[in-house]
């Protein structure tokens, strides 16, 4: 039993302050705002304060923080991206993620677990090989491996995959990570409030102001507050806050959804993906299977569940998994993912002078956290794009300059 | 062992005539056809059914409803099997979930010993070390999970149905029947369904020894079973509330969609259990899991009970526990005056009634496996325990009644605004969305007669949206007394007084997290797991959010309810998979592939021959053989998974001139021309051949993985640009084979009488024509780089055709090639394949296609974007590169980088060895100012070596196309 604990049953209160305080009101200005109380904001809130020494920030959250996709998504941290500017960025976002629990002393479960993307294809066993050598010249763990070495880490997958899929190989991801995602928000959330930065919850963002193409103040549901500098960490409301300073972004919005199974004693290890068949699946330290497919195919602003989401993801998971026949699905959910066209992130500063965005995260913006928060608060300090996100500015697109990771994320989390 | 069967009770589940032998934990225990798997052990005196998750303390039965997830089994290769619900069944050998040691001695109880160093949220407080964490992991995911998987578990196929309806009631209690009556009178066609395994809900148990709740629940369920407008479906669970009335319905069997117009919610409501010390020992049971015990099941549900109440079921409850002749110690009313006639009468009985009291701590019995005694004391106005006045009442069950909350979830899927009524003390429907209604407790209403009516409103309600009769109103008269008491939580300095039993919470961790700062019921759910256990909150969210808002001094209506989401209960993996169809497509040729031995491959949903596998060969000797074939003599193909398709009409070449890049307007009938299409930023995304067949009609082909997207996408561009044009997709319609060597002309000459020579089908033309008497469209065409035939024939032809062809090549050795050998001869050709040789965002510019894009016509897609990247470098270019003819090492592979001075600054897209040079050539991506031809280049392999090679121009094979020469194919050799 950890020392740690030894205070709870020594103490008849609770010997805990609050992780985070709730301000009374808003001050009437600040010298940075963030808009969204996701991971991406509070850690970007977070950075802030504790490297750049800005402290008078407010963190501008609608519902409650953690509450997007933060609280979405299936928690799968890697770094085997396809791009040399991808690979780059996520990996030093690994980098910072193992740390984590450790720097914010709260236990994140932050699970090395390893991780399989498989191929059924000789076209994914190509992208794979695409992957691991542009992984390994960057020096991240990643290579391919045969169907025998698969089977090893997870005997009793069906490798045929009821004989129609066959696996042909996989891509594995040594690094390849799961976490307790509430627990990133709220690690964050508190680093922030330790050092000052004001979180406002429930407080909702109704116009931004800007004159002579810069930003000096926003509009809220609890006042108006001037501010030079606003940071738009908001994933699927992106094109909303957009509108309210008249940016535009080839952003599309597209659910995302996943579902949990029922806990069930440990017998998956590895994180495992599969492109073709559209699944991807991971079992929880309390035993639960959280398993995910890919993008609903149409846009929409929604986070309802559809049933054949779930039928579709149960049908590959038998293929995969047959004996889990008699395992129940508790619950399954949805978020907002705000795709780009070339699947990277738009980040950094914009044509508006003090408008930042943090923005296009799709269906891996959490793996993305640590680096965002540590770029963005950067960019956000200095009034310059991060270099680790210079190839990633909105700009890009009418510059024709697209980062091209299409390939490796459209369907591997 | 049956030591608490009742004598026969009227209306019993139980079949006495057919008693069931089971095993639960190793012994051996009698049951009835009937009863449920708790039903049947607590009747046999077993009271300890499972441990509970976190501290593995015994629980029992608490709901007997579905929701009692503390009492999961694992019944051979079933896990998580919901005792409470699921029937008994002739040699059922079960065992409690997550024990270490049997349910009776689980060693892991002794967990509950350092309960007080595990505070709510603990885990996140400790083993955050980074070095330490993986032990802790591995500790803490030994002790989680539940049931256990069983490998050699079969892939279970279900059957999926699907049906239709004018209205769907869920719950066919008394208000959904009286609601289902009402409309199906009216001419509609409906359904009921019901969890349970017989209709009729509360009114066969609810009863407070007034047997007219029975038989107006009877007569109700008579004219309901003699309907013919209304199927009833028991043991049938409404999954969720999907949009416009999409309804997944799970029974044993399968999972059956339901598209209902409208639907009635009529799902009752969960009872909630009040919050005191060891409130989740064995005996402390729901009353209405009482009642559902004795009426049921004919089981006695303890001999002395301490009855909990705060309202009118309480009472009712206890008139039905003395008339099965259990004595009742005392009853305890949170509440400080007699509110009904019942309560009166009992007091006149000399039942003992604690007015204003509550149960304070029950008393665990000295084996452990039940209870010995009730602690009980008064509270005060702000709901407190006087413990100061405490009294011990011996008994062996304690039942409560203290409150319900509303089984809304479909409701709030369906997009339900509801609203926290003060005085029901329950959120009940506000807004109700379109076609959505509600009745009977989860609308609450609770007392029976009142219940038959708000069905009936209800239902008229429903008719009217559907057209039937008139709305009318109908007065619901308001509860005489509250059913749900505020506040039915009491405090204790020794903790144990669970809110949630899926997850072992006890009323400390709720003020805890809140203080620290999880204030919003969102985040409370987060990090107390409140709620998130197997049971989805269903008897401890109300609890938990009551407790919310008194700490932060809100009503519940402002601290609010959590998102519903499916399921309502779980769902196995088997029902929601169905069949489990998987699709496949196989081209008209397949049989004749199989019977020549061919190795299928996978090619998007298609099965091609990847070659065809010869006794005692290699897979590469034998894709050897098959190139040589067509180099030398002459081989054949299906290429019937391209995309093929038909346009016509006035605006037929206006329209390609849009999608593709090329020039098509002037193509003279009987020609071909490569098609190109682009993305609108400019990238290459599919390529083809477009024939002109006639002046306003074209016939072109996609890729294999092109044709279902981009006819998707051509259709949306001629809906949007209404052009005088129609598209046809032929793809499954039409087959193809492609004829391709030295002797393809003089075999397919045997078969038809048109003139083959160049002069009148020359390259790159088209024909139509007859090959013994089947119409074909025949393209000279060269990927492969030999004289050959693209032939595109009606699908139910097809294997005519091939049969023909192969019989006529005969005696030119003619041979079937697959996709690999393909690929070969095309590579040895220079020809790129889309998605292999280009990726997400090649442009044509840099894949060497820009012979294939027409800039100056007057629009096409991907034009504009084209022109602003014609201004600027490329940043990487197709070349060819050969490797060494004596090269002996480990060839590259497809996707292997080119490295110069540790830079990436290439990629291999196809890379294969050239029978026909004798040496690895390849295709690839290079910095265009490292790719000029004649330069060396460094291919890095996965294990890190480098391989050396030169940059070369392409074609490999026959760049001059002598092949295309109908002088030269005559010839034996053709210089490379």
């Amino acid at each position: 039993m950890p020392f740690r604990l030894l205070k709870f049953a020594l103490s008849k209160d609770h010997p805990e302050p609050r992780m985070f305080r709730q301000p009374d009101r808003l001050k009437s200005s600040y010298d940075a705002v963030i808009i969204g109380g996701g991971g991406h904001g509070l850690a970007a809130a977070y950075y802030l304060a504790r490297d750049h020494d800005m402290k008078n920030i407010a963190v501008l959250e609608k519902g409650y923080i953690g509450g997007g996709n933060t609280g979405r998504n299936t928690t799968i941290i890697r770094s085997n991206y396809l791009t040399p500017e991808g690979v780059k960025f996520y990996d030093e976002s690994v980098r910072l993620w193992q740390d984590l629990s450790q720097d914010f002393d709260l236990n994140l479960f932050y699970s090395n677990r390893g991780h399989f993307t498989l191929a059924h294809t000789d076209a994914s066993l190509r992208t794979m090989r695409w992957r691991a050598e542009v992984n390994k010249h960057f020096g991240i763990d990643s290579e391919l491996v045969d169907p025998a070495e698969v089977q090893k880490a997870c005997p009793m997958m069906d490798m045929t995959c009821g004989g129609h899929a066959p696996i042909l190989g996989a891509l594995y991801h040594a690094p390849g990570s799961i976490a307790r995602h509430d627990a990133v928000a709220w690690g964050y959330g508190r680093g922030a409030d330790l050092r000052g930065v004001e979180i406002h919850q429930q407080t909702e963002v109704l116009g931004i102001q800007i004159e002579s193409d810069r930003v000096t103040g926003i509009e809220t549901s609890h006042g108006t507050i001037s501010t030079p500098r606003v940071l738009c960490a908001v994933a699927g409301s992106t094109p909303r806050i957009l509108d309210l300073v008249g940016l535009r972004s080839p952003i599309y919005i597209h659910p995302l959804q996943a579902m949990v199974s029922e806990p069930m004693k440990p017998w998956l290890d590895p994180i495992i993906v599969s492109g073709s068949l559209h699944v991807y699946v991971s079992q929880t330290a309390r035993g639960e299977l959280v398993m995910g497919a890919s993008l609903d195919p149409y846009e929409l602003h929604s986070t309802r569940s559809t049933l054949d989401f779930a039928e579709g993801l149960a049908a590959h998971m038998l293929e995969l998994f047959p004996f889990l026949s008699h395992v129940k699905v508790v619950r399954q959910w949805a978020g907002m993912a705000d795709m780009t066209p070339d699947f990277a992130p738009i980040m950094g500063k914009t044509s508006i002078e003090g408008f930042y965005l943090d923005s296009g995260w799709g269906t891996w913006g959490f793996k993305a956290t640590p680096v965002c928060g540590k770029t963005m608060a950067y960019t956000v300090a200095h009034d310059r794009n991060h270099d680790l996100i210079e190839d990633f500015s909105l700009s890009r697109f009418e510059n024709y300059e697209l980062v091209g990771e299409k390939g490796a994320a459209s369907v591997g989390h | 062992m049956n030591q608490r069967r009742l004598p026969p009770i009227s209306g019993e589940w139980i079949d006495r005539s057919r008693p069931i032998q089971f095993t639960f934990e190793g012994t051996r225990f009698t049951g009835y056809a009937g009863d449920t798997i708790a039903s049947a052990l607590w009747a046999s005196g077993q009271q300890i059914l499972g441990r509970s998750f976190k501290y593995h303390r015994p629980r029992g039965i608490l709901s007997l409803a579905n929701h009692d997830v503390n009492s999961l089994m694992q019944s051979g290769q079933r896990l998580n099997v919901r005792a409470d619900v699921t029937p008994l069944d002739d040699g059922m050998t079960l065992s409690a979930i997550n024990t270490f040691g049997g349910v009776m001695g689980d060693r892991a109880s002794a967990i509950e010993l350092f309960s007080p160093f595990l505070p709510v949220g603990f885990y996140y407080k400790a083993f955050n070390s980074k070095r330490l964490f993986p032990m802790w992991e591995r500790l803490i995911r030994n002790l989680t999970g539940l049931g256990q998987v069983d490998f050699s578990t079969p892939h279970i196929r279900t059957a999926k149905r699907y049906d239709f309806c004018d209205l769907l009631v869920v719950g066919a209690g008394v208000s959904g029947l009286s609601a289902a009556l009402s409309v199906a009178d009216l001419g509609a066609d409906v359904v009921i369904v019901d969890e349970n395994a017989k209709a009729g809900g509360s009114g066969h148990y609810q009863l407070g020894n007034e047997p007219f709740r029975v038989e107006k629940t009877n007569e109700l369920l008579n004219a309901i079973e003699n309907h013919p407008k209304i199927r009833l479906y028991t043991q049938t669970q409404a999954s969720g509330y999907y949009a416009d009335g999409w309804i997944p319905l799970l029974d044993h069997d399968r999972l059956t969609k339901m598209r209902a117009k409208a639907v009635i919610a009529a799902n009752g409501a969960y009872e909630q259990p009040a919050v005191f010390r060891n409130n989740d020992l064995p005996g402390v049971i729901l009353s209405s899991a009482v009642q559902r015990l004795i009426y049921r099941y004919a089981v006695k549900p303890m001999n002395r009970a301490v009855v909990l109440v705060a309202n009118a079921d309480g009472y009712r409850t206890v008139l039905d526990l003395i008339s099965n002749g259990v004595t009742i110690a005392a009853v305890v009313d949170l509440r400080d005056s007699l509110n009904s006639d019942v309560a009166r009468s009992l007091d006149q009985q000399n039942i003992p009634i604690f007015l204003g009291y509550c149960v304070y701590e029950a008393r665990a019995n000295p084996g452990r496996d039940g209870i010995s005694a009730a602690v009980i004391c008064p509270i005060d106005a702000n709901g407190n325990p006087q413990t100061g006045f405490k009294q011990t009442i011996a008994c062996d069950g304690i039942v409560m009644s203290v409150g319900w909350a509303p089984a809304a979830n479909l409701l709030y899927q369906a997009g339900t605004k509801m609203r926290f009524d003060k005085g029901l003390q329950q959120f009940v429907p506000d807004q109700l969305p379109s076609g959505v209604f509600a009745c009977g407790r989860v609308n609450g209403v609770f007392e029976f007669e009142q219940k038959l009516i708000d069905g009936r409103r209800s239902g008229l309600e429903a008719a009217a949206y559907l057209g039937l009769g008139e709305r009318i109103q109908v007065t619901i008269s308001p509860e005489r007394e509250s059913p749900s008491h505020p506040w039915a939580i009491v405090e204790h300095p020794k903790g144990k007084n669970f809110v949630d039993f899926d997850e072992d919470l006890q009323y400390k961790d709720f003020p805890n997290a809140v203080q620290e700062g999880f204030d919003n019921i969102e985040l409370l759910k987060r990090y107390t797991t409140v709620g998130m256990g197997a049971s989805q909150g269903k008897h401890s969210n109300m609890n938990a959010l009551r407790i919310l808002a008194r700490i932060t001094g809100k009503t519940p209506g402002e601290v609010g309810t959590t998102t519903s989401r499916p399921f309502f209960h779980p769902v196995p993996l088997s029902h929601l998979a169905g069949r489990g169809f998987t699709p496949e497509r196989r081209t008209p040729l397949h049989s004749r592939h199989a019977a020549l031995n061919a190795k299928f491959m996978l090619a998007g949903i298609w099965k091609r021959p990847e070659y065809y596998a010869q006794l005692g060969k290699t897979r590469d000797e034998c894709i050897a053989l098959e190139a040589q074939a067509v180099r030398h003599q002459v081989g054949i193909i299906d290429v019937g998974t391209l995309g093929k398709f038909e346009i016509r009409g006035a605006d037929a070449a206006e329209f390609l001139e849009r999608v593709y890049a090329g020039r098509y307007r002037n193509m003279k009938v009987g020609t071909t021309r490569y098609a190109l299409m682009l993305d609108e930023t400019g990238v290459t995304i599919d390529d083809g051949i477009i024939a002109r067949l006639g002046a306003e009609q074209f016939y072109f082909t996609t890729t294999t993985s092109g044709a279902t997207p981009i006819y998707r996408e051509l259709s949306r561009l001629n809906t949007m640009w209404q052009l005088d044009c129609g598209i046809v997709n032929l793809t499954g319609a039409r087959s193809a084979i492609n004829l391709a060597g030295r002797y393809a002309r003089d075999v397919l000459s045997k078969l038809t009488d048109l003139d083959l020579s160049s002069v009148a089908f020359p390259y790159l033309a088209v024909r139509e024509a007859r090959i013994q008497g089947i119409s074909v469209v025949l393209m000279r065409v060269g990927f492969v780089g030999e004289w050959g035939y693209e032939i595109h024939v009606a699908a139910e032809y097809a294997s005519a055709l091939w049969d023909l062809l192969l019989k006529a090549g005969l005696e030119y050795d003619i041979r079937p090639f697959g996709v690999e050998a393909q690929r070969l001869l095309r590579l040895e050709k220079g020809h790129l394949i889309i998605g292999q040789d280009t990726d997400g965002l090649t442009t044509p510019l840099e894949a060497g296609l820009k012979w294939a894009v027409k800039m100056d016509k007057p629009f096409f897609i991907g034009q504009r974007s084209l022109q602003v990247l014609a201004k600027r470098p490329i940043k990487q270019t197709l070349i060819g590169f050969m490797l060494d003819p004596n090269f002996q090492g480990t060839p590259p592979q497809e996707c292997h980088l080119m490295i110069a001075r540790d830079q990436i600054v290439g990629r291999v897209t196809s890379v294969a060895f050239s029978p026909s040079l004798s040496r690895h050539i390849g295709l690839a991506y290079m910095r265009p100012e490292l790719a000029e031809i004649g330069d060396p280049i460094s291919i890095r392999l996965s294990d890190g070596t480098i391989v050396s090679a030169i940059i070369t121009s392409t074609p490999f094979y026959d760049p001059d196309q002598l092949r295309q020469r109908e002088d030269v194919t005559q010839r034996e050799e053709v210089t490379v």
